[in-house]
């Protein structure tokens, strides 16, 4: 099995370091992973996006021209990735930010209203966890238990009492994620 | 400690490959993007745990000289950089290799030329294997195309540098530098004994002679013919490493109708190019240079016969074609695909252009 995720969004909404939670928690299911970063000057504001493989077999290319899964956060990414999903393939956006509807009808299309949870959750940092648990409940690819282990290695120890409000984030977000 | 499997970024596991293979300095300066190498070894404080001697230095012309001078007394050194950082360092780097000293260079490249971008590039070929400094000297060059052999080569690197006293560069690019992959890390090494480093580097120059002659670490000699001397020394010494140390990766070759030749990050994405041409039923193989210099002539130039031509396939305008055309010496068809100053390009791109230029 493999899967090839791009997300992409704005710089500061946690958009690498979902990634690299889902990273995380492959390794702890023994896949073969790779995590590969835009790196640009991307601070908060500006977009940035990643590309996610889990895979059972080696990892050929890190760099990809479609995606399985496109998680995208903002409009930029809508209007740059939209396309770039294999047909058949899904597409999780968040409402917030979003004002051009999904053109594309030969992909499975799934909103999370991550931005509207995480601000009654009084908690913004909890976004892109809300989001992981949306993608979570579409294709579980990894088992939950394993995502909190690669939280708990990914995150540095001083913010490791910061898991159980992520888990209660995913699992929120597998709550609230809704076909289109 | 011993192995340990870890997902990090290619340039934290080239910081800690050096720790745990017993590095005894590391002189750098930082620049995107390859910064994560410097930073991760002052988070590590080897200096606490192994003796390790890391420093920011005030400039890169000032690391790669304090390379040179802890080179010269037999130390395991290294100093990292990107494109920028690595031209300035040039004229150490010629010094080093006209004194002929053992140490480690890495070099995780952008676009250039100039400051150019902070995008990833494989714009430094020629500057690696062609001699960025004067003078009529060779660099082994390895190049990495994992965050795996981002930590292998820092060993690989070190012990062909001693092998030879010759200066070993890793030529990465900032695909290999900012990806994360899984890796697993070598055990921890103890650094050398000072016995053990006099008994490996007699050559070195150590303070104490101890009744033997003083060891005289320069690339100074003004007599010509003496001079001669040295370089008929050094091009007897690149010949051996020609012959023993080449280095490549064979991917679907053996029935291939067309071959794509790449390097480092080009490699990984030429490999999703062989899978997709497969799958569409062209015999697309991918012959990978480990070892830039000494560069795998042979083993392309036993393809000449055997393809119907080659795509040379670079993030840059065009440089180890010419290495690949002086292989098979007109034999085949042989052409290059590049994108230039940062931009990456799709194993889709890499496939049209291969229908494009050789069908």
């Amino acid at each position: 099995m493999k899967q090839e995720i791009i997300i992409a969004g704005f710089g500061g909404q946690g958009v690498l370091s979902m990634g690299k939670i889902l990273a995380y928690s492959g390794l702890m299911e023994g896949k073969e992973v790779s995590w590969m970063p835009s790196y640009g000057p991307e601070q908060r504001g500006g977009t940035a996006n990643v590309t996610v493989i889990l895979s059972d077999d080696r990892i050929s290319s890190p760099v990809l021209n479609e995606y399985d899964i496109a998680i995208i956060l903002n409009q930029p990414s809508m209007d740059k990735f939209e396309s770039k999903v294999k047909p058949g393939g899904i597409l999780i956006y968040d409402g917030y930010g979003i004002h051009t509807p999904v053109k594309r009808t030969d992909i499975d299309v799934y909103r999370v209203d991550a931005m509207d949870a995480a601000t009654e959750m009084k908690n913004e940092k909890a976004f892109n966890m809300l989001i992981l648990g949306g993608l979570l409940k579409i294709v579980p690819m990894v088992k939950l238990e394993n995502v909190l282990l690669g939280l708990k290695k990914s995150l540095p120890e001083r913010h490791h009492h910061l898991i159980p409000m992520n888990e209660a984030a995913i699992k929120k977000g597998m709550e609230i994620i809704q076909k289109i | 400690m011993s192995e340990e499997i870890r997902l990090m970024k290619g340039n934290e596991a080239i910081a800690h490959a050096a720790i745990r293979y017993g590095a005894d300095g590391y002189f750098g300066y930082p620049i995107t993007p390859q910064s994560e190498i410097l930073e991760t070894l002052e988070a590590e404080m080897p200096w606490e745990k192994t003796g390790m001697v890391v420093l920011q230095a005030e400039s890169e012309v000032a690391a790669i000289n304090m390379v040179y001078g802890g080179a010269s007394t037999g130390k395991r050194v290294m100093t990292s950089s990107s494109s920028p950082g690595v031209s300035l360092k040039q004229e150490g780097v010629s010094y080093i290799a006209g004194a002929e000293l053992p140490c480690l260079i890495v070099n995780v490249m952008r676009g250039g030329p100039g400051l150019g971008t902070i995008q990833p590039s494989q714009a430094d070929y020629f500057q690696t294997v062609k001699g960025g400094g004067h003078g009529d000297y060779r660099l082994i060059a390895l190049a990495p195309s994992s965050v795996q052999e981002m930590a292998d080569f820092v060993a690989l690197g070190f012990d062909l540098a001693f092998k030879y006293r010759n200066p070993a560069i890793i030529l990465a690019d900032g695909i290999i530098g900012q990806m994360m992959e899984k890796v697993v890390l070598p055990p921890f090494r103890p650094r050398r004994t000072e016995e053990e480093i006099i008994a490996q580097c007699p050559w070195a120059a150590r303070g104490k002679t101890n009744g033997r002659k003083p060891n005289v670490i320069t690339s100074l000699e003004l007599d010509p013919a003496k001079m001669e001397e040295n370089n008929i020394r050094f091009q007897a010494k690149y010949r051996k490493i020609e012959e023993n140390e080449v280095r490549y990766e064979e991917f679907l070759c053996e029935d291939a109708d067309y071959l794509l030749i790449a390097f480092g990050s080009s490699a990984r994405i030429c490999q999703k190019v062989v899978e997709n041409a497969r799958a569409e039923g062209i015999k697309v193989g991918l012959l990978r240079p480990i070892t830039l210099w000494p560069f795998p002539t042979k083993a392309i130039a036993a393809y000449a016969d055997r393809v119907k031509g080659m795509l040379s396939v670079e993030l840059n305008a065009g440089q180890m074609v010419e290495d690949v055309r002086l292989a098979v010496n007109g034999k085949v068809k042989v052409e290059h695909f590049g994108r230039l100053g940062g931009i990456v390009f799709t194993p889709d791109e890499v496939l049209n252009a291969l229908k494009e230029k050789l069908f």
